[in-house]
């Protein structure tokens, strides 16, 4: 254990006497000497090594977390990115000393932009959401040069929690749009909407595929209802998975999108970030895109800054690292692998389908993206919940699907199997599933809502987190 | 390819239990002439072998020259630091890298531990009492604090000290452009002190301050807290080296009433600037406004303590457009890695790798603070400060020092035009004594 008393006085890191010296910090210099739990170096190894174990990881579990895009991570992109020329180079060292690496930010934007087939890309973005806001300040700043910011922002019912909340920041209001019986975006109902007042629309987000895992199908005409009135659309590029190298963004009409390289270019999600969320963007709305930008004269690369930029989104370049994670995934696969990559994660996804569709209910009958999406409209007749299902593949050894998302279907169970799982492991899969639901239709229901019980931890209660907040160990 | 476990008689079985000859039938949906038109217009190469892509980038990288290659000053907002080799060991470990945002705790109370374990040490570290689980960075993090006090204090006026971070103010000023905040950035000056205390009045919402600040100089911030006080004025105090906070006062004892710094130093290498951290702390009075993830302890149905993430009503899957922020992922591994870092050093390590820096800076300054040529402007600082040049711009200077292999600083002027004499040091436990003594030599000769 880390949080002890008895570990007031430890450390695993030894220093030199330092001697006597007259300090210049002045009236700042700190009174009471600040205490921290410390372990010695085999302590360190042994409580870290313990916490680890107690993790699901794609490394050991399936994990087919819905719209997270849990796929392998190559580890040569862990070797390379602590290479010296990269983990060593300091963000404002000259640019004539950082030119390996300014070119490997402009040949990463490069890839995007050819897969996308949009005009420009900014790498700045520190993940998704923030690659969202990006796009919508964007956006803003565009409308704002052409005279009129415009005030709403339409999001379907279906979008990521992050759209709206984007939005908000933006300072424009989302307005929700309704889907139709197919899970996609309602499109007489779009229509009559920008019947309404179309001059304050500034833009459309759109999840595509969304979040039900299939596409939209209209997604060329509704740009072009948006583009008339004089609005724009915005792509979450969460679901890029299912259609690199198959379709390009720029030929449906959208104007920018964020792109998650922690779900569809491989780099590894270290238990909640760093991400990176670069964005493309059309001709016209480059010169408003955030600063930094790489920018290359024929000769030398360098980071300028553009007056018309809307502003700046974090202290340095990017996410550097995820980004050299971005650009090896990138160049190991390659055009030809990035299309069998969504081919694959397409096909495992619809394999799913069709082996759980008697067993579990089909939120839309019909042909899936990279996900498919089931709800819970069988359940209640055997006694269990989505939130059961759940919990009992964890003792089959697999992680949980996205559960309760996306919120317009009931008890929605999201299953995203990626492209780097086998056959043989989307069959035993299917028999956990089938196995579970076997075994509440005869009688045991119980044993599985007290699943699991394989782990550190049985069900933990949540409720009681959220009332009585113990955020730290000094909290009483 | 090799990430790929399908062969084609897989899915040749499975297109057939699917009910499809060709995998281009489930892609019907996007209309034919947008398919045809990216197969006919994507131009890119072919995969590469490891052997490939690892030589493709080693070749990148040597076209680097890095700040082990040179003796190295350069901070302003990233200092470099020497990490345990530990900690890349432990973040290494696939549980930890390749795990998701915990949101299924009975399979991740590893991450949840290290996180719980993290708040702790960052509260503490703060001298604030609770912590969140990481933001993206130190900028976005001051951002989130203003957007926070903006949420809590119901006033529009956002006083920040011209001595924060440059890139911090523009990311700031960037985030809350639309929230309808009135904002006010004294001017910097790097020859005065920065008289705020006057600023302020019934109608400011927030103060923001760095400690250390920009040009590394350390502060008590006498009558700040109070003032605020008196104007019902939330203190933000910031910063991008936590380091300096085992040897100065913490954000608490100067009275801040919220605390983000930039905590990728004390993390990893310095990657040109990224992933980074934000760390972020408050008073357990403004817990429900924090933004971000956070982790809270609680048991399971037989009693046995445990970890799940909580507060979840305040964040954007749930409130979405009246979410406290709309930040999803968050910077969880290098959260790990500066946790377990803190726990390598304990109270101890930190303060003695803190006494070890600032002895190192106050060796430089004793090298060169009685020179003709050059005259350092701070009073105080931890381990970084600002020299101003005589006879010389700082960007030659630079240029001078990179033919003796040393990265003298930054430059003032890549912030502030006007400012093209003025160098920024920084000098870190990396820095050898001898190399310090070249260094003050090179110094001296210019």
């Amino acid at each position: 254990m880390l949080i002890d008393e008895k570990n007031l006085n430890k450390t695993a890191v030894d220093f030199p006497d330092i001697p006597d010296f007259d300090s210049l910090l002045g009236d700042a210099r700190k009174e009471k000497d600040l205490e921290l739990f410390g372990l010695s170096e085999p302590e360190a190894m042994r409580h870290y090594t313990k916490l680890s174990n107690k993790n699901y990881s794609v490394d050991g579990n399936f994990y087919p977390l819905g719209s997270c895009t849990m796929k392998y991570n190559p580890r040569v992109s862990e070797e390379l990115v602590n290479l010296n020329g990269f983990a060593n180079i300091h963000p404002l060292q000259p640019e004539s000393t950082a030119q390996g690496a300014l070119k490997l930010l402009d040949l990463t934007a490069s890839y995007l932009k050819e897969l996308t087939g949009m005009d420009a890309c900014t790498l700045t973005p520190s993940a998704g959401a923030h690659g969202e806001l990006c796009a919508i300040f964007t956006i803003r700043k565009y409308l704002e040069s052409m005279g009129d910011a415009r005030e709403i922002v339409l999001i379907p019912k279906s979008a990521h929690g992050t759209n709206p909340a984007s939005c908000t920041l933006a300072g424009y209001k989302s307005e929700e749009i309704n889907t139709d019986e197919t899970g996609r975006i309602d499109l007489e109902g779009l229509k009559l909407r920008l019947q309404k007042n179309p001059e304050k629309i500034a833009a459309i987000m759109i999840t595509n595929p969304n979040t039900c895992g299939v596409f939209e199908k209209d997604i060329v005409e509704i740009a072009k209802l948006i583009h008339y009135i004089g609005g724009l659309v915005y792509m979450d590029g969460a679901n890029f998975n299912a259609f690199v190298g198959k379709m390009r963004p720029a030929d449906i009409g959208v104007d920018a999108m964020h792109i998650n390289v922690h779900k569809t270019f491989g780099t590894p999600h270290g238990g909640g970030g760093p991400g990176a969320g670069p964005v493309v963007f059309v001709k016209r709305l480059e010169p408003f895109m955030p600063n930094p930008r790489v920018v290359f004269d024929g000769e030398k690369y360098s980071l300028k800054d553009e007056e018309n930029a809307f502003g700046r989104l974090r202290t340095f370049n990017s996410q550097f690292s995820v980004i050299v994670k971005t650009f090896a995934y990138l160049i190991s696969c390659g055009l030809d692998g990035l299309r069998q990559v969504s081919e694959d994660a397409v096909l495992n996804a619809n394999y799913l389908r069709v082996k759980l569709k008697d067993t579990l209910h089909l939120a839309y009958d019909e042909n899936c993206m990279h996900e498919v999406l089931f709800d819970d409209s069988n359940l209640k007749e055997i006694g269990i919940t989505t939130l059961d299902i759940a919990k009992a593949l964890i003792d089959y050894g697999f992680h949980p699907m996205t559960v309760y998302f996306p919120l317009i279907v009931h008890g929605a169970m999201l299953i995203e199997p990626t492209e780097t799982e086998s056959k043989e492991t989307l069959d035993r899969f299917v028999d956990a599933i089938k196995e579970i639901i076997f075994k509440a239709k005869n009688g045991k229901t119980d044993e599985i809502m007290n699943t699991p019980i394989t782990t550190p931890v049985q069900r933990l209660d949540e409720t009681k987190a959220a009332r009585e907040p113990i955020l730290n160990c000094f909290c009483k | 390819m090799r990430f790929l476990p399908l062969q084609n008689d897989d899915r040749s079985l499975m297109m057939s239990d699917i009910g499809i000859k060709d995998v281009e039938e489930l892609f019907l949906d996007i209309p034919s002439d947008i398919r045809s038109k990216a197969i006919s217009s994507i131009d890119l190469p072919e995969g590469l072998s490891e052997l490939k892509v690892a030589n493709t980038l080693k070749s990148l990288s040597k076209q680097n020259i890095s700040c082990d290659d040179y003796n190295s000053y350069l901070g302003a907002g990233a200092n470099q630091h020497y990490i345990p080799a530990l900690v890349n060991y432990i973040i290494s470990r696939g549980e930890f890298l390749t795990s998701y945002t915990p949101y299924q705790p009975e399979v991740a109370q590893g991450t949840l531990q290290v996180l719980f374990e993290y708040q702790s040490q960052v509260a503490k570290i703060m001298g604030l009492d609770v912590a969140n689980a990481s933001l993206y960075d130190g900028a976005s993090a001051l951002a989130e604090s203003i957007a926070m006090a903006l949420r809590i204090n119901k006033k529009k006026k956002v006083i920040l000290s011209g001595n924060i971070h440059p890139y911090y103010l523009e990311t700031t000023t960037t985030f809350i452009k639309h929230l309808g905040a009135e904002i006010e950035i004294v001017p910097f000056n790097p020859y005065e002190e920065e008289d705020l205390i006057s600023k302020i009045d019934g109608n400011t919402c927030c103060v923001a301050v760095a400690n250390p600040d920009f040009l590394g100089r350390v502060s008590s911030f006498n009558g700040l807290s109070e003032k605020c006080k008196e104007n019902k004025a939330l203190l933000i105090v910031t910063g991008s080296e936590p380091l300096a906070l085992g040897l100065i006062k913490s954000p608490a004892e100067i009275g801040a009433d919220i605390a983000c710094y930039e905590g990728s130093g004390l993390c990893g290498k310095l990657n040109f600037g990224g992933p980074s951290l934000g760390l972020f702390a408050t008073k357990k009075e403004y817990m429900r406004q924090m933004p971000g993830r956070v982790v809270g302890k609680t048991c399971d149905k037989n009693g046995k303590e445990g970890y799940v993430l909580t507060l979840s009503t305040r964040e954007q899957h749930i409130r979405r457009d009246k979410a406290t922020s709309n930040i999803c992922s968050n910077a969880g591994l290098m959260a790990t890695a500066f946790s377990i870092h803190m726990a390598m050093l304990g109270g101890v390590g930190f303060k003695n790798l803190a006494k070890l820096n600032h002895s190192k800076a106050v060796a430089l300054y004793n090298g060169i603070k009685d020179a003709k040529n050059v005259k350092v402007l701070n009073k105080t600082f931890f381990n970084e400060f600002a020299i101003k040049l005589n006879g010389i711009k700082a960007d030659e200077l630079i240029e001078k020092m990179m033919e003796k292999k040393i990265f003298a600083g930054v430059t003032l002027n890549k912030f502030y035009k006007e400012h093209e004499d003025i160098l920024l040091i920084s000098v870190t436990e990396c820095n050898k004594s001898k190399d310090i003594a070249k260094f003050i030599t090179a110094l001296l000769e210019v």
